[in-house]
Formats: structure tokens, sequence, C-alpha cells
């Protein structure tokens, strides 16, 4: 009458082509999705995923229907006191009550779509603007790497991972606790046999007999197995993290006047693909952000990216303070030091000399990389050529001026190729 | 008894299952239930929400709309607002079923009873399925429509085909022959036939578009002839057989995505009888085992538990409402005329002369074959039904200022309410119907469809949308006009080539 057949081994995702498919045809409201989530993010925030709202409408798959009016008998069950004849008012927003089922089947669909997009989704879309080589896309979306360990042993596993000493010790201790009864006989009845005279006749009958238990006993010590299954000890591995070392990132950011909204969006983008590299490599990640205009400041995300304040603008206040800090907290001993630059810019010009100074005689020694982008379409001015001294002479230090978020990985090209070899 | 009780346990196991499968078997044969073999296939949840967005199909071809499907499903599960349906079951031949792990056992034999013995059992009786499905071809074709449709991504590029299939599904249901007995499906066949077919519509088409004049007969000598003849309510096959600028390959999606809507046209129609009668033997099938004494009384509470939850039918003013439960109203139905059938009163004597007395076994079988939902109701929907929903009818006019209560489920109102519940079940007036009137095959090609309008319902207000569709696998200007009550047509929406 039938028969069974065990699917669950098989492979669970048929659906993932048509869920590719869904996901390539709404790119462009799926990215745009991305962007508004990105934010209101974190940039310390990028393991989960991301739930996705698309108007419903774009993804409608139309059939012919009827719309609303017309004459139309509707059957609902439940009836408490309504009699044939009786007259109800419209419930409001038309449709009539007959409408309620069919409205409300619908209304779910009607306002948004909304569905969770996985971490390695989000991040797609998100590098997708990036321009990123397919390489460092891989090496940043990859999760914390895990090693197997030894963790003591497990009374099952495969055939390969048995401890022979483990399960040969195991016998041994078997074979002891439940032989010890019997030795202990034997021992008791060898002891009587020595003690009876070899020749008397008297005793030939009780030898036989001792002779005989003694025979018993010792068969029924052979007839123990050597090994037994439960004896078998395997080796047990256990997933560990990776151990690594921990590390220190240092956004910097200009938060004049000029700076706007679009701007520091831009620059977000790149603290965070930073961010992305350096918690790809360090298990353990602190984040100071230091704005600054005339003076520099040290504050938290939120104000970082959202609070504005106008005046002219002292980059090398920003630069001193982040050695200070750095000197003060993160001694290079065991923190490694990286620090990102945003800025349009613009710098008070007699502190460019001042901030390659800072740069090249204190920060440059302390830090791992050093990156600097200027958000600008407009001309370079005195910082710029400040800087590019600083990379003649540094090889840790990358600068670009970029005007859409495609210019921003560059700035980190050797820093994902050093990683990279 | 007790010693007979096959499992105390909640979980189960591949010989419990085949165990009960065995039981459910053998009482099922003794009614007889006429069954395709089965294939019980054990799942994990995700692969159920596989099943799931397939819509049924257990091996479909890709497209972005059972993405979406699959998505939003997930959705649902991980936030909890739905369980998964326990059981997924295929009208195909053997019949396959999909369990899902987490089931406990009994669930699992209530899946086995309802699935496996109901609807099976059903798909093989029915009228509607046997004629408009073939169960022994349906997986044999769906792996040919997947490969085809595969092919014709690589050869063509997957959003060339991807839009197609858009225009296709968006007229699926239009895509049945709704009176002619369709010719069944098979794999092989079809792919012989296919190359054969291609090279013969296009010489069809081309016939018909030809352009140069017949001897004898000059424009205005000829009288005005209607092409087609009559109209075409199956759409996709005339664009099938006659959109002029189709390349083959698109002639044969065409003909993928009519034959699948042909395939699910039955479904479409019988689901208060499907899940009636594959609910009501799931709870006969149960409760014999157990009278015989082979389930204990835990597993009786836990599959009344579960069957109570199926039939829940909530009223219209719970927030839960949302229309009537098929399988409550189904279940009902069937065990109501096994009732009249066994135990019939004065009533049922005067509404049902026929069955009352009779035997209930071959009653409910011949119902169970030659009904659907439209004409299952109006026929054996009994007043006491009717009381036990409390069903009222209300009706919605758009030229009155308020509803009315047409009908409640009294002397008066049965026969009304009766009506127009089966009316609520027929297709052809919960659809717009609209076919295709005619071409315009000396001039510009257009297109012209007429909505015969039902109720003065309007069409909604998607018709331009759906245009672009048509206009997409006609590739001419399409027009559609509403046919109203005094026989005047009205334009509805058009799209100018």
């Amino acid at each position: 009458m039938g028969h069974f057949i065990d699917r669950r081994i098989d492979g669970k995702n048929k659906s993932a082509v048509n869920r590719q498919r869904f996901i390539k045809r709404f790119k462009a409201q799926i990215k745009r999705a991305v962007s508004d989530a990105m934010s209101e993010r974190s940039i310390r925030d990028m393991h989960s995923g991301e739930k996705i709202n698309i108007p419903a409408r774009d993804l409608s798959e139309p059939v012919f229907h009827h719309g609303s009016g017309g004459e139309r008998q509707i059957i609902h069950p439940g009836n408490k006191d309504f009699v044939e004849g009786d007259r109800l008012p419209r419930p409001r927003g038309g449709g009539g009550r007959g409408g309620e089922g069919q409205a409300s089947n619908q209304g779910q669909g009607e306002d948004e779509f909304s569905f969770q997009l996985s971490r390695e989704e989000f991040l797609e879309m998100f590098f997708e603007d990036l321009e990123l080589p397919n390489l460092v896309k891989t090496e940043l979306a990859k999760l914390t790497e895990y090693k197997w360990v030894r963790a003591g042993y497990s009374t099952d596993g495969v055939p390969s991972n048995i401890n022979v000493v483990r399960s040969l010790k195991q016998s041994l201790a078997r074979r002891q606790a439940l032989g010890a009864p019997y030795r202990a006989q034997l021992r008791e009845l060898e002891a009587r046999l020595h003690a009876l005279s070899d020749d008397s006749e008297a005793d030939a009958a009780e030898r036989e007999a001792l002779s005989a238990e003694i025979e018993r006993l010792q068969a029924r010590l052979r007839g123990m197995p050597f090994i037994d299954t439960y004896d078998l000890r395997y080796n047990n591995r256990a997933k560990q993290e990776q151990p690594s070392s921990q590390a220190v990132m240092f956004c910097l950011m200009d938060v004049s006047g000029s700076m706007n909204q679009a701007r520091k969006d831009l620059a977000k983008r790149f603290f965070i693909l930073l961010y992305l590299f350096l918690e790809r490599n360090y298990e353990h990640i602190e984040v100071v952000f230091i704005r600054h205009h005339t003076i520099a400041k040290e504050v938290d995300e939120q104000e970082f990216f959202y609070s504005r304040e106008t005046g002219d603008t002292v980059v090398s206040s920003a630069l001193e303070m982040m050695y200070d800090i750095a000197r003060e907290r993160y001694p290079t001993a065991s923190w490694n030091i990286y620090a990102a630059q945003a800025s349009d810019g613009d710098n008070w010009h007699t502190d460019s000399p001042l901030c390659q100074q800072w740069l090249t005689e204190s920060i440059m020694p302390l830090v791992r990389y050093f990156a600097y982008v200027e958000i600008t379409p407009d001309r370079h001015q005195s910082l710029w050529e400040a800087y590019e001294d600083v990379q003649a002479q540094c090889p840790q230090f990358a600068m670009r001026q970029i005007d859409g978020p495609a210019d921003i990985y560059p700035v980190f090209r050797d820093l994902f190729k050093r990683q990279a070899a | 008894m007790k010693r007979l009780v096959i499992s105390e346990s909640s979980d189960w196991t591949f010989p419990l299952l085949e165990r009960y499968n065995q039981e459910l078997g053998r009482i099922a044969a003794q009614y007889p239930l006429d069954i395709y073999p089965n294939q019980i296939e054990i799942i994990t949840a995700e692969q159920m929400m596989d099943a799931y967005s397939a819509v049924g199909m257990p091996l479909g071809y890709h497209h972005w709309s059972y993405g979406k499907r699959f998505v939003a499903t997930e959705q649902n599960y991980r936030r909890g607002q739905m369980g998964l349906a326990y059981e997924v079951v295929i009208n195909s031949n053997p019949c396959i079923a999909y369990l899902m792990e987490e089931n406990t056992l009994t669930m699992q034999a209530l899946v086995i009873a309802h699935a496996c013995y109901g609807h099976n059992s059903f798909f093989k009786g029915n009228y509607l399925f046997r004629t408009w499905t073939s169960a022994d071809a349906i997986i044999d074709y769906l792996l040919f429509a997947k490969n085809y449709i595969t092919e014709c991504e690589q050869r063509y590029g997957q959003e060339t085909v991807e839009l197609f299939l858009d225009s296709c599904h968006a007229l699926m249901n239009y895509g049945v022959d709704r009176y002619k007995r369709p010719a069944p499906l098979s794999a092989t066949a079809e792919r012989l036939r296919q190359q054969e077919r291609e090279a013969y519509l296009q010489t069809q088409i081309n016939d018909l578009w030809r352009t140069i004049p017949v001897q004898g007969h000059t424009a205005d000598q000829t009288p005005e002839t209607r092409f087609p003849a009559e109209p075409q309510e199956n759409i996709l096959y005339f664009i099938e057989k006659n959109a002029p600028l189709l390349e083959p390959w698109q002639r044969e999606v065409v003909r993928i995505v009519r034959k699948l809507g042909q395939y699910f046209y039955p479904q479409r129609q019988t689901q208060v009888m499907n899940e009636g009668w594959a609910t009501f033997w799931h709870y006969t099938l149960l409760n014999q085992m157990y009278d015989e004494g082979l389930l204990s009384d835990g597993f009786m509470i836990e599959f009344l538990q579960s069957h109570t939850n199926v039939i829940a039918q909530p009223d219209f003013d719970s927030p839960y409402y949302s229309g009537i439960n098929p399988y409550a109203l189904g279940f009902a139905m069937m065990s109501d005329i096994r009732r009249i059938c066994e135990h019939p009163d004065q009533e049922d004597r005067y509404w049902f002369p026929d069955i009352a007395g009779q035997d209930w076994v071959k009653v409910l079988d011949f119902a169970m074959r030659n009904f659907k939902d439209e004409s299952f109701i109006a026929q054996y929907l009994s007043p006491k039904v009717m009381r036990q929903f409390k069903l009222f009818a209300v009706l919605d006019d758009d030229q009155q200022r308020e509803l009315a209560i047409s009908a409640i489920h009294d002397e008066r109102g049965y026969r009304r309410l009766r009506q127009a519940l089966a009316d609520q079940y027929n297709l052809g007036s919960q659809e717009p119907n609209i076919q295709i009137y005619s071409v315009d095959h000396r001039g510009d090609r257009s297109l012209t469809l007429v909505h015969t309008r039902y109720n003065r319902k309007p069409l909604a207000a998607n018709a331009q949308e759906m245009l672009k569709h048509l206009y997409r696998l006609w590739g001419f200007s399409v027009r559609l006009e509403t046919l109203l009550e005094d026989g005047r047509r009205e334009p509805v929406a058009a799209i100018e080539h």
C-alpha cells in the first residue's frame, strides 16, 4: 500500500535558486533599503542580516479579478440576531461587509512586503557599490575562524579516532574489576589445594573436586573478553575560536560646516570598510571616534555622525588628540592601531605642515595603517600636499580623493593585498 | 484490548509508521477507498518550506515568484505567525505525500490517513481530476518543463525568459478549456511532438497573416468575417496558436504554463470537497483504529485536539474570521451525508429522499466522484448544516445605501442560502469572464477582448497592467472592452502598438 522514503538527507536548499532570482529581480529596491539601513546602523554592527521592506505593489503578480462595486451576495457563518430583510449600514471603507475577508487577505500584502536578508546577502549588497574585488569580498564576509583542538576523550566516535592507550586502560580496568571475585576464589582454592598432601588417598576426592573448580574458574576468567565495545575511547575534538590579538581603530572626521550629511554618509562607509577588515583579523576591536573643527573632541558614534557644528578647521588638533589617547590607553605592545581619517580637505593653511610633522614623527611609528580620504570634488588644498609628503615617506599611509562610494576601496588596496598574500 | 495498542510513545520511527500505514491501509480497503500507491516522504521543516513555495509541484522550473513565496513563507514561519502545513500531497501516481519530521507520531498517523488515503482517493476518483489531470504523467511532464525552461534560459537569456513567464503566469487562469476535454499529458510524446509542432505551427501562423490577396476576391466583396469565428475563452491557447510574432520556444513556454494551469484547475474548484473528504476519512479511519483497540487514549486525545483545530469555524464577527473554513464546511457536509444515510429524520426524508436511508459508503463515494464544490454544495448542503453554521447571506449592492440580509438559516432562506453559497464557489462567477473576441487580421492586427459583466461587477483597477502582459505576448495593439447588461460595449483599457 505504499512505501516510505527518507528525504531528510537530501539537499534542503531547493529554493535557493528561486530566492536568488527574487533578490536579483528586486535588486534596485533592496539596495535602496540597504543603504537606508546603513544610516541607522552602528558601524560595529555588521554581523546581522537586515530586514528589508519592499513596497508590495512593485512585486505583485497581477491577475484579472473583480474590483469592488456591483452586486454581490456573500455568505457568512455565525449569525447571532439577524433576520431576513435587516438592513445594515455599510462598514467604513466601502467594499461592504462582504469585502471584509477579501480586504484583510489582500491588505496584508498591500502595504509592504518585508523579509530578512542574511548577513552574506546584506554584505553583498553593501559591497556592491564599493566595487570590492571578489577576493576581498570573501575575505570580509567570512566569519571568525575556528580551530579544532583536542578536548579529552569521548565514548563514541569514528574508528579512526580510537585512542588505543585509553581503550586498553579501560579494558584492563574492566577485566580487573569483573575478574576480581573469581581471582579471589581462585587464590583461596589454590591455597587449599596446596594445603592438601599430594599423595594422601583420603584427600584424592577433594583434590579432584578442587581441581575441577579451579579449572572452571580459570575458564571463566579466560572467557572474559579482552576488549569490549564499551572499553573503546575516542579522541574528542572541540571547535575553538582562533586566538587573535586586539586592535583599536581611530576614526577621525572633520565636522566643520562644509561636511554635509551626504559626505558624512560616504565617510561612514569608509569607516565601515576598515572596521570590517579589522573585524576579520582581530578578535577584539575598540573604536575611538574623534571629531574636530578647531578643537578635537572624543565622542560616541551617534554624535560622531549626526551632530553638526561649524567653525574653522584645525586638523592637527585631532591628530594630537589621537596621539595622546593612543599613548595613554593603547600601548603598541598589546594593541594594533589603525586610523582612518575623512575630511573635505579644508584646513587652516599654516596648520598643514604641523599635521605632516605630527604624522611622520609621532603617529606613523605607532600605527599599522593610516588611511585618509578627502571627500571633495574640488581642487586640493594645502592638507593634501602635506599628506603627499607623508605618503612618500611612510608605506603604511594611504590616501585618496573620493567622489563616490566606488572610490573608497583603492585606499585600502595595499592593506588587503598584504593580508591576502 | 490494551495489549493491541501499537505504541504509547509520541516519537515516531520508520517501523512504527509502516505499522500505522498498514493498519490504515487495511481499514481503508474495507470501505473500500480506491487509491494510487503511496509514496510517503519524510522531510525537514526547511524542505517543507521549499515544497510549500513550489505551490505543490515536486519539481518546478525556476522563477522569482517562487522565491518570493519562499521568502514570505520563511519569514512568517520564523516569526511564528504561521505553523507549517502538516503535510503536502501531490496529485501523481504514485501519490507523493510529504511528512514533516517534527510531527509527533500521532500527527504522522493523522497525516497519513488524511493525505495518503483521503486526498489520494479523491485525486483518483473525482471526475475533475480524472478529466483534467493525468497523475501518471505529471512528474515526467514537470521534469520536461523544467529542463525545457532551463534550456531556453541558456539560449535566450534568463531575463528574457523570466519576463515572458511573468506574462504567461498572469494569464494562467485563462489557459484552461472549461468545456472541452483536454488531451492527456505525456512527457515522452510531448518531447517527440514538440519539434514537429514548432515547425508546423509556424507555417500555420504565417498562413493566417498572409498578405498576398486571394484570387477572385476583392476586399469589398468579402463578407465581414470575424476571426476567431467564435469568442475564445482559452486566452493562452489562442496566443500559443495565433500570436504572430512569438518564437517557437515562446509558444512552447506558453503551452507549459497552460498545462500547469490546467493541472491546478481541478484543485481550485474542489477545495471544500477535497479537504472535507480527506478530513472525514482521517476521522473515520482513526476512530475505527481506536475502536479496534489499536490506539491509546493519549493518542486519541492528541488527535482529537488537532482535528478540532482543523475544523474550527470562527464566527463572522470574530477577529480570527477569514471566510468559511473549507475543512469545517467540507467535514460537516461529509459527516452530514453519512448521518442522513444512517439516521434520517423527517426533514432529511423531505430534502434528500433519494439518499436518506441508503448505504452511506456508496452515497458518499458517488458524491466524491461526480461533483465539484459548486455542485456539491448545491446538491448536498442540508438545512441542518446551515443551522449548525448559522449561515446568513449579505447582499452588497452598490446602488443601495445599506447592506441587506437577504437570507438566513430558516425555512424561507434554505434554498436561496444554498444557491448563494454554491455560487460563491463557482469559479465562473468569481473570476471575470474575459474572452478573446476578435483580431483585426486585415488591418493593424489588434486584438480585442471582451469582458462580459456579471452582476455589474467591474474589473479591478489593474486591467491596464494586465493588458501590458497580454501585449507582450501578442505584440500588437490590445484592447479590452466590457459588455454591459444592455448590450453596449464600453472600452476599459487599451494598449496601442
